[in-house]
């Protein structure tokens, strides 16, 4: 008899939203007329255009990929609150500025190359991110070091399998992970002011056993679609156990390294956000409490989606990766 | 060009002036929280309200400081009787800012407030801001100003250390976008350095009450 023993962060049975539900959700929405590009872009795009930007937005499409067989503990935070609140300093540092600024980025042709410390490096074009591995759904948790947070509903692959395909040689000992450079398409890294007084290009970095953990996604979808650009599109990293500032998005380049990287917000902060970042509810940003969080729900103003942050944001398979380290210290 | 007199304020046309600062104050301020309320104020109606609230109640603190300058400059002596007004209405803001604050964000968790105000100085000092702007909306009646006689003006010159207060509360609050602060704190000091000599004898006038006691 095969006895299977559920992780603590793996949802129960009855948290369980119905598959038919889930995959009906699309339909329903489809047969009320409200599908169309912009509609999924919402208000900030529908206040743009109203001030005369006319500029067609972004073309996702459709992803083949096998959903999340465990589907999702919460509710899923809605698709339009995923895509207009986004902190992706290149395009503005405003919440809504990556969704109006980024609506012309090119991500076809792209190149992502793994490079370094390996035997085998190699590099995928546009095609192969969504060719080269099997594409399946990953229902996660997103916890911003702002203490917001979100259920996102990503696509990809797992990053696990993309360093063990360049072979990696023992002496690499991190990966680092590098963020498209060109001012032209992004107004953060053309102007210092813009773009939050970063040093771009954005960089980050992971432990190489961070790395390869099974949780950690190289996402090229969500909700059903390719990535906007605004989220990180074509490719971007998900950490789910760290805080959203760790999962570097639209990357081009990632660097097996027997150095431990340097990480931009690290970089520009040391004392405020740490090379590890995982998720802490006991260690204190400076200027806020991490002790909980307001989930990102879309419900009514008045509802109480201020929920306890969990260590780890509840993914506990990942602690002993940190086994013996002091994580007061190594935030 | 028409000349001074033809542009000069007269009393009966403060009320439409004021209407016109009722209607500019109140109107943008229900619209956001219609939006917010609707859910149309982008992913997160919270900060959405939070900044929209922070930014206006000092904006309009800064524009109640530039009436003074402004009054002089233009030889516009009626302007002054506009300043109650918008001091009022930057209190209204930093109400309904701390009041979101209270009531969206931190959804009336009580401890958790107490806990921030004592943990983050840049609450705190926003908090010792709003507390004074408090203060005085209390006194801004003809009434509190007659009770209070002389006290009453010195009550009314913390508006300088609100503004100091506010504009590094704002700096404080940001994660790295630092310009827009930077910008107001100029502004701020520019509205203060307007008013140096009087500031100078203010502050010297409390140091020989320090003295003497």
């Amino acid at each position: 008899m095969l006895i299977k023993i559920p992780k603590t962060s793996a949802a129960k049975e009855n948290q369980i939203t119905e598959e038919s539900v889930y995959h009906r959700r699309r339909d329903i929405i489809k047969s009320m007329g409200f599908v169309g590009a912009s509609s999924l872009l919402g208000s900030t795009s529908a206040q743009a255009s109203f001030f005369g930007n006319d500029d067609k937005p972004f073309e996702t499409r459709a992803l083949d990929y096998a959903a999340d067989a465990k589907q999702v503990s919460t509710k899923l935070t809605p698709e339009e609150k995923i895509i207009t609140h986004n902190n992706f300093y290149e395009f503005g540092t405003g919440k809504s500025d990556p969704v109006e600024n980024a609506q012309q980025f090119k991500v076809n042709p792209w190149r992502l190359s793994i490079e370094g410390l390996a035997e085998a490096p190699f590099s995928l074009d546009y095609d192969d991110l969504f060719k080269q591995f099997p594409l399946e759904e990953r229902v996660y948790r997103l916890r911003c070091v702002e203490a917001w947070s979100m259920v996102v509903p990503w696509i990809g692959f797992s990053l696990g399998a993309l360093i063990k395909k360049a072979k990696p040689l023992s002496s690499a000992k991190y990966v680092a992970f590098e963020t498209l450079y060109d001012p032209k398409q992004m107004p953060g890294q053309k102007n210092r002011f813009a773009g939050g007084g970063i040093d771009y290009p954005y960089v980050e970095g992971l432990r190489i056993d961070e790395a390869v953990h099974p949780l950690t996604l190289l996402s090229v979808g969500l909700y059903g679609k390719t990535l906007p650009p605004q989220n990180g599109a074509p490719i971007r990293l998900v950490v789910p156990w760290k805080y959203g500032f760790k999962s570097i998005k639209s990357i081009t380049r990632i660097r097996l390294t027997d150095k431990r990287p340097p990480t931009s917000w690290n970089r520009l902060a040391p004392n405020e956000y740490g090379f590890y970042a995982n998720v802490n509810p006991t260690v204190d940003h400076p200027r806020w409490s991490q002790a909980s969080e307001r989930r990102i729900s879309g419900a009514s103003l008045f509802a109480r989606n201020r929920i306890d942050t969990q260590m780890f944001n509840g993914y506990d398979e990942v602690a002993p990766l940190y086994d013996g380290m002091n994580l007061r210290k190594n935030f | 060009m028409a000349s001074p007199s033809a542009l000069k304020l007269k009393p009966n046309h403060l009320f439409w002036v004021k209407l016109i600062i009722h209607i500019a104050a109140l109107a943008p301020l229900c619209w956001t929280y219609y939006q917010a309320f609707t859910d149309n104020l982008g992913g997160d109606p919270v900060t959405a309200l939070l900044h929209f609230t922070g930014l206006g109640a000092f904006k309009l603190l800064i524009l109640s400081l530039l009436i003074t300058p402004l009054a002089r400059v233009l030889k516009q002596g009626l302007l002054i009787r506009l300043r109650r007004l918008i001091g009022l209405y930057s209190f209204t803001y930093a109400f309904a800012h701390f009041a979101s604050y209270i009531l969206f964000d931190l959804q009336l968790d009580w401890s958790l407030l107490l806990s921030e105000i004592i943990k983050r100085p840049y609450i705190t000092v926003g908090l010792i801001a709003w507390l004074i702007l408090l203060a005085l909306t209390l006194t801004s009646t003809k009434k509190a100003q007659r009770y209070l006689g002389k006290k009453w003006q010195s009550l009314h010159n913390w508006v300088y250390i609100a503004v100091i207060l506010v504009s590094v509360h704002f700096l404080w609050s940001v994660k790295s976008a630092i310009l827009e602060p930077l910008i107001y704190m100029l502004i701020t000091t520019l509205l203060l350095l307007y008013r140096r000599e009087k500031l100078k004898r203010l502050f010297k006038k409390s140091l020989n009450n320090t003295q003497k006691r």
